[in-house]
């Protein structure tokens, strides 16, 4: 099923929780809603889900405009993070409500039920009541409960995030794993970009209710479009320093008052002659070397593989990961460099990006 | 200090035994207050009136030529010939007015009041408790006002005539209409508080899932929100039960029995506090009272058993304080 958002627009009163958003979904493709706490997804979800009527614009599943179509007449699957299983009734139960409130035959409806169970691994558990369950195994009946209608349509809203942090890696992979077996077009809302970036084939960043960029995870990562969704994506985040981009015969030089950066022609030759833009290193593209820009240790934090480094040049912090070996102290005196073909330009005061447009 | 420290390791064995103490302990400890307060005002007038029902005392008697009597009272009761009228009126009062307003119609406009814009719903709501906190008197005034007789009465006056009804003196001609209605709008309102409240503390992701589930509202209500209050729905029942069982005064003022609308509890006071004669019959009284309280307990434990109460209240997770 295609899912497509044509300018949808949600207003609680004079608030615009989601603002102009279009979004089309391929057949059985993992779109993730991905962006910070209020932003609107949850907002986006349930207009997708029919709980919401969107105040302006149109929502299609597969060409039909589904606006005023109620939420069970929609073939919708959904998982919410609470699971919100119904506590008085068995997991059995649970997983057989849609169906008989769709009158499916009742053997059917058994067959169906413990097809899935045993697809998610529960079946031992049929006749226990929710609170009688794991966090994690209430998770996997609420998936049960949404797979069982054999669903166009999967909605997640922030399944995983009540798990702790070694189930919710476990989960993530057997979600993905299903969804691609199934082949069930899944929109799956979450505001931890790990997730979005493993588990979804695009990802849709939203922020204050407009959509930021809908394109896989890697170009999400290495081509950001806004200044916004270069600073969201990435752990640890992306630097940024303000500089002026100079052409030097063929070569390219970002300055400010203290440091000068060789970039690259090709992205430097967009941001020259522009004034002050805003440059973006990732923490990965810069290295220590012995001719670079000499810089002191102002921070130290060890992460385990790598130490997280925060290198201080004048006012300017360069954050960047080194290895551990090194023993970098507190006060040390270091030279780097940045990968002058990684870096990233955006107009300080559109905040989009000056190479990707 | 640190040889406090030091010291609390070395006794371990009588620190043991006051922790076991404390433990066995500590449940009492907390239910103390409640317990007094339940003993004093609940136990301890059950048992002065069962032991009052027990004696012969009344106004002729007065409180120190009494005798006791064994179950004399109790013999008087099975074998008046009111009692078994009175008996089937209470039965057919509580029934109605429980199941039709004091759980029906809270249920009915808790349900619709959460359903509607919050504003209006709580505008709706506290209109509807301005019965209960208007004095008994000036209601029941207000009641004989709507259903007098011709040619006064709203009833008749503004809303029959018109219509071409013949107007009546409405109060005798339909006395459990009343009484019910009465009783009925002023005990609504407790029940709709109540439910009102535990449907709107009811998640709302589970009202999104069974949206998403396909249920309609009606299936709704019945598979999700019902399941969901019936904590709740056995609390009202119950308490109303009892509150039905023993109140009387609306009874009392707007017929005071006449019309055959004498109930148990109106009957123990006509008995034992205002009688015609004159003479107030505690102990007979009080054995009137002795039988609304094992009805009321019998009640109360059925309800429990139709509402699975064991199931409700389970085993607390914590095990250790
Ligand atoms: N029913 C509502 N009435 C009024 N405002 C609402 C309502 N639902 C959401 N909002 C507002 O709309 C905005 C988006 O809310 P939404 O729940 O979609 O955020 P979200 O992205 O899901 O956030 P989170 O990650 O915290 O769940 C917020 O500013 C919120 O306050
Ligand atoms: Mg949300």
């Amino acid at each position: 099923m295609i899912v497509k958002l044509e300018h949808v627009t949600k207003k609680f009163g004079d608030v615009v929780a989601v603002d102009d958003i279009n979004l089309e979904t391929r057949d059985g493709e993992f779109v993730a809603l991905l962006g910070p706490s209020g932003c609107g997804k949850t907002t986006t979800l349930l207009m997708i889900a029919g709980i919401y009527r969107p105040t302006e614009g149109v929502i299609r599943f597969g060409g039909r405009v589904v606006n005023r179509v109620p939420p069970k007449d929609r073939n919708i699957g959904m998982v919410f993070q609470s699971y919100a299983l119904y506590p008085h009734m068995t997991v059995l139960e649970n997983l057989t409500f849609p169906m008989r409130l769709k009158k499916v035959p009742r053997t059917e409806m058994l067959q169906r039920a413990q097809q899935v169970a045993d697809m998610m691994g529960i079946g031992h558990l049929l006749d226990r009541k929710p609170g009688q369950l794991s966090g994690g195994q209430q998770q996997r009946v609420a998936l049960g409960r949404a797979l069982v209608k054999q669903p166009d349509v999967l909605l997640f809203d922030e399944p995983l995030s009540n798990l702790d942090a070694r189930l919710r890696l476990s989960m993530r992979a057997e979600i993905k794993r299903l969804q691609l077996d199934l082949g069930i077009t899944s929109i799956y809302v979450t505001h931890d970009q790990v997730e979005a970036m493993t588990m979804a084939e695009r990802i849709a960043v939203i922020r204050d209710g407009q959509l930021q960029a809908f394109c896989p995870p890697n170009e999400l990562y290495d081509q950001p479009r806004t200044l916004f969704v270069a600073s969201f994506i990435g752990n640890p985040p992306m630097n940024f320093l303000e500089v002026e981009v100079v052409a030097d015969g063929d070569a390219f030089k970002a300055r400010c008052p203290e440091i000068e950066i060789p970039v690259s022609a090709e992205r430097g030759r967009a941001a020259a002659g522009r004034g002050k833009v805003v440059m973006g290193v990732r923490p990965e593209d810069i290295y220590l070397t012995r001719d670079g820009i000499a810089g002191e240790v102002y921070v130290v934090e060890p992460l385990g593989r790598d130490d997280l480094v925060d290198v201080r040049v004048g006012d300017v912090h360069f954050k960047t990961l080194v290895d551990p070996g090194l023993g970098l102290k507190i006060g040390d005196q270091v030279r780097f460099g940045i990968r002058p073909e990684r870096v990233q330009f955006f107009d300080p005061r559109t905040e989009h990006s000056l190479l990707w447009n | 200090m640190s040889e406090d420290i030091a010291r609390m390791g070395q006794c371990k064995g009588p620190n043991r035994l006051l922790d076991h103490l404390r433990r066995a302990w500590g449940p009492f400890l907390f239910m103390a207050p409640a317990t007094i307060l339940v003993l004093i005002f609940f136990l301890a007038p059950v048992i002065i009136i069962i032991g009052i029902s027990l004696t012969n005392m009344s106004s002729a008697t007065g409180f120190k030529n009494w005798a006791w009597i064994g179950l004399q009272n109790y013999g008087k009761i099975f074998r008046n010939p009111k009692s078994g009228t009175i008996f089937r009126n209470t039965v057919f009062y509580v029934l109605v007015t429980l199941s039709l307003f004091n759980v029906g119609m809270a249920l009915v406009v808790a349900l619709l009041t959460t359903h509607v814009p919050r504003r209006g719903g709580f505008l709706f709501r506290s209109l509807w408790l301005l019965p209960r906190i208007t004095p008994s008197v000036v209601y029941i005034m207000m009641w004989n006002y709507i259903a007098a007789d011709a040619p006064y009465g709203i009833l008749n006056r503004h809303l029959l005539t018109p219509l071409g009804v013949k107007p009546t003196n409405w109060v005798p001609a339909q006395p459990w209409a009343f009484v019910i209605l009465t009783n009925g709008f002023i005990g609504a309102s407790f029940g709709m508080i109540i439910f009102s409240s535990a449907i709107e503390s009811i998640p709302r992701d589970y009202m999104i899932a069974a949206l998403v589930d396909g249920c309609s509202l009606w299936q709704r209500i019945r598979y999700v929100i019902l399941p969901m209050i019936r904590w709740p729905l056995l609390f009202v029942t119950t308490y109303q039960t009892l509150s039905l069982l023993t109140s009387f005064e609306y009874i009392l003022l707007l017929t005071d029995g006449q019309f055959n609308t004498e109930v148990w509890s109106l009957w123990a006071y006509h008995r034992a506090l205002n009688n015609y004669w004159g003479n107030f019959q505690w102990g007979f009284g009080a054995a009137l009272a002795t039988i609304l309280v094992i009805v009321g307990i019998v009640m109360a434990v059925v309800y429990m058993r139709y509402f699975q109460f064991t199931e409700l209240v389970q085993e607390p997770r914590i095990e250790a304080l």
